[in-house]
């Protein structure tokens, strides 16, 4: 992609001006991107290694742990059941509005994360259209676990959907026809021929949708009520520590997020240069 | 049986299961709970609407809003533009590290972004100490933030178009005795245009929206640091959220107004162009 043409030739920058444009692309980057990266682990390995473990040691900061990966463990299944349903009916089928539901399905990705605790807290909040109906029956779903779980669905509601669909168009139904003709029945079919063909952006399409889950926080932090030890999530619990000027803990817990990123960044990175073919189009390099 | 076809014949199976399953989740996630948003917005009325845009605080949170959102993402349009030829066309050491790195502001929870920028750009951080003027707490802090996690959407939006640019276009210019700047800005540049505006756009839509990476940063001053996000997550917890849905559908609105303009002159500038 990026095979640079000789030095002199008159279809290529100077080397000068090259050299000027990589040196404000990379001055750029270093202080937007890497700057803030580097600035988490030296706060939070400040106060040496100790202190820096001593963070993990909080109870609240445990069980913001555990509620993270429970959320996750709950949101980004259901957004795999329907990334598959979804991408089957869209990408195999013809059908009238298939435009409208696509954009329907992104729709989640152009909402700002606080309008999508929102609407939540709209509909099953105290003033809410069904606050009354809720306390009456003693059920609650904003600060609580159901709520977070929504928001967190919300906000990564299309992360495998818009992995698979263009791929598995791409693909086509002939492989499937081609099994189905051989006498293999319809859940067969999917699950050793479609299956197999989309397992790498399969994988693209979750890793995003875990770490989106993991670390949301303006969605996730209108519907949780912030109670310490049982609505914070690890971001949420990021935010108290501080808010409360606990420096240390706070860049401690938000060095593990950070490495969930720069792991998921990473196997994200890997998959579009080993698996480019098998993933969607937009991703390969 | 009626003769309107809803979807052309197919031997695969499960398209009922699938695509029933698809509505209905669709419609519990995402279109009720929005839909709630529009009934809530309805039952206030414009008027409603427009008194509370008009209190001053609401009105320097939106304004706040929208104008360090367009200037952050006119420089992510600007830097952004160097960044991907410089990652497209060249090749130097490092480039794909810099490459996979374009995506730490998707990587990244915001939270964790935002007190590491909070850190940085407080008065005694690496770089708030080296500057005679405050950046953290202040507007510009939250320029910073902004600018923070618009910057993948105008690199990820012109790669793609820079990698198929017709580089024969860029030697029929040279032969024809231009000079290399000249084919830069009257060849290729302009061709570039469209997706720099869809990337301009969509690095604002998300700034608009923005919540965690920005308020560590912001300082949160009513009326001088407070961006509506905030005063969204303000009024629900004051329960008012008659106020709540007011900001939310004003930033919804002036968000669909400011992309409509960018798209139209996308379109205009394609027609412009000739292509398509």
């Amino acid at each position: 992609m990026a095979d640079a043409a000789p030095p002199s030739s008159p279809t290529s920058e100077s080397p000068a001006a090259r050299l000027a444009l990589i040196a404000v692309a990379v001055i750029f980057l270093g202080f937007f991107l890497f700057l803030p990266l580097i600035a988490v682990f030296t706060e939070a390995l400040r106060n040496g290694v100790g202190a820096y473990l001593a963070a993990f040691d909080d109870p609240d900061t445990i069980s913001a742990i555990k509620l993270t990966v429970l959320v996750a463990a709950i949101a980004v299944p259901l957004n795999l059941v329907f990334g598959l349903a979804a991408s089957w009916a869209i990408a195999k089928f013809e059908f009238k509005g298939k435009s409208l539901l696509l954009t329907l399905i992104d729709l989640p990705f152009s909402v700002s994360p606080v309008v999508s605790g929102m609407c939540y807290v709209l509909l099953f909040g105290g003033q809410g259209y069904f606050g009354k109906w809720l306390q009456s029956h003693d059920l609650q779903i904003i600060f609580a676990l159901p709520g977070i779980v929504l928001a967190t669905v919300f906000v990564t509601f299309p992360f495998v959907a818009r992995e698979l669909i263009p791929l598995m168009q791409e693909q086509g139904t002939s492989e499937e026809e081609a099994a189905l003709s051989l006498g293999a029945r319809g859940f067969r079919t999917f699950w050793s021929v479609t299956l197999p063909n989309v397992r790498w952006a399969l994988l693209y399409g979750v890793l995003l949708c875990n770490a989106r889950a993991m670390g949301e926080f303006g969605a996730v932090s209108v519907v949780s009520g912030h109670l310490r030890g049982l609505t914070n999530t690890v971001p949420l619990q990021v935010e108290i520590l501080y808010n409360d000027y606990n420096f240390v803990a706070a860049f401690a817990v938000a060095s593990v997020l950070a490495g969930l990123g720069l792991v998921t960044l990473a196997i994200k990175t890997g998959l579009e240069w080993r698996y480019g073919d098998e993933i969607s189009a937009a991703h390969r390099r | 049986m009626s003769q309107f076809r809803f979807r052309s014949p197919s031997a695969l199976p499960g398209f009922g299961i699938a695509y029933g399953f698809t509505w209905i989740w669709l419609s519990v996630i995402v279109l009720i709970p929005l839909g709630a948003v529009v009934l809530w917005a309805a039952s206030l009325g414009p008027a409603q609407i427009y008194a509370i845009a008009s209190r001053p605080q609401t009105f320097a949170a939106l304004r706040l809003s929208f104008g360090l959102s367009l200037a952050a993402a006119a420089l992510n349009a600007v830097f952004g533009l160097i960044v991907a030829w410089v990652l497209t066309r060249y090749s130097f050491p490092g480039r794909r590290l810099l490459d996979a790195a374009v995506d730490l502001p998707f990587a990244l929870p915001t939270a964790v972004a935002g007190i590491a920028l909070a850190a940085i750009y407080a008065p005694n951080g690496w770089v708030g100490s080296l500057v005679p003027f405050r950046i953290a707490y202040t507007p510009l802090g939250i320029f910073v933030a902004l600018v923070f996690i618009g910057l993948p959407f105008v690199v990820r939006t012109l790669q793609p178009v820079l990698a198929d640019v017709d580089r024969e276009l860029e030697e029929a210019s040279a032969t024809l005795g231009a000079r290399r700047a000249t084919t830069v800005f009257r060849i290729v540049l302009p061709t570039l245009v469209p997706p720099l505006l869809t990337g301009f756009a969509l690095a604002f839509a998300r700034a608009v929206g923005e919540y965690g990476s920005v308020i560590f940063i912001a300082g949160n001053i009513p009326g001088v640091s407070e961006i509506a996000p905030l005063l969204i997550i303000t009024r629900l917890e004051q329960f008012d959220y008659a106020g709540a849905t007011a900001v939310a559908t004003i930033m919804l609105a002036l968000s669909f107004v400011v992309l409509l303009i960018v798209n139209l002159t996308e379109a205009w500038t394609r027609r412009r162009l000739g292509r398509g």
